[in-house]
């Protein structure tokens, strides 16, 4: 059970949209895609919206992930900004409390305004 | 030589309902276990939101496994044992490999938010007894109990 990453240039900066099952095997995908971000990443990149909405599954490996993308943007002065989180991968991040720590959006336009 | 396909051996006896996996040690066949545990514990009854965590609780367990006890070895194998019946579910996983330090095994405090760590805390929450057997020779065995409301 794979996972397929695409990666769009916006004009805030990048939109990441995951689909698939994000576990111990799959998890090294996205981050590589969140490398080619971080390594294509202007100076002016003010956000980076990852799409969630097709992931059916994330275990800890995914959380992982997505919190390094969090505090690389974070070192670079970007925002990383989840959207359309599918429910049972927002029952993890209520079973880790991290809704207060990752901005979450229910739309991708959402996440895109006042960038 | 070791049979590295995943093996299901589906044993349902009367008594106890017993469902046994035996799965290689990669990770690609994770979700073989995901998608066996998931309809065992809608049919024990659980609501599916209870049904997602624990799947997610035991594909915990098994990545530590991976990760831990066979250091990333993906050639070997661990089994799984799943007892349904008298108001409980429980999942009984065995490897052959490194013994962990049980003293050492406690989830991480969630405030510090950093990469990793979160798999013990998921197992934890998720299931209401979690225990390490580590006296067998050879062997360790994680025995998960998550009771009926």
């Amino acid at each position: 059970m794979g996972v397929e990453v695409t990666l769009e240039k916006i004009n805030a900066g990048f939109l990441l949209k995951v689909k698939g099952d994000v576990d111990m095997n799959t998890s090294s995908d996205v981050r590589g895609a969140l490398a080619q971000v971080f390594e294509q990443q202007s100076s002016g990149m003010k956000a980076l919206l990852i799409d969630l909405s097709q992931v059916r599954y994330m275990d800890s490996s995914g959380i992982a992930t997505l919190i390094e993308g969090m505090q690389h943007c974070m070192k670079k002065g970007a925002r990383l900004r989840l959207c359309e989180l599918s429910p049972s991968v927002r029952d993890v991040f209520e079973l880790a409390r991290l809704g207060s720590v990752f901005e979450i959006f229910p739309t991708i336009s959402e996440a895109s305004a006042g960038l | 030589m070791k049979d590295n396909r995943a093996k299901t051996t589906i044993e349902r006896e009367r008594s106890n309902e017993v469902v046994s996996l035996v799965v290689p040690s990669h990770p690609k066949y994770l979700y073989v276990i995901r998608s066996a545990i998931f309809p065992l514990v809608m049919d024990a009854g659980f609501p599916k939101r209870e049904a997602q965590r624990v799947v997610l609780a035991v594909d915990e367990a098994c990545s530590n496994i991976i990760k831990y006890a066979y250091e990333g070895d993906y050639t070997r194998s661990y089994s799984l044992d799943i007892t349904i019946g008298q108001g409980k579910f429980v999942v009984e996983l065995k490897d052959s490999g490194r013994k962990p330090d049980v003293s050492k095994i406690v989830p991480r405090k969630l405030d510090d938010v950093k990469p990793g760590g979160l798999g013990t805390h998921f197992i934890a929450s998720v299931f209401d007894s979690v225990q390490y057997d580590t006296s067998r020779e050879g062997c360790t065995v994680l025995t998960l109990v998550k009771e009926k409301q």
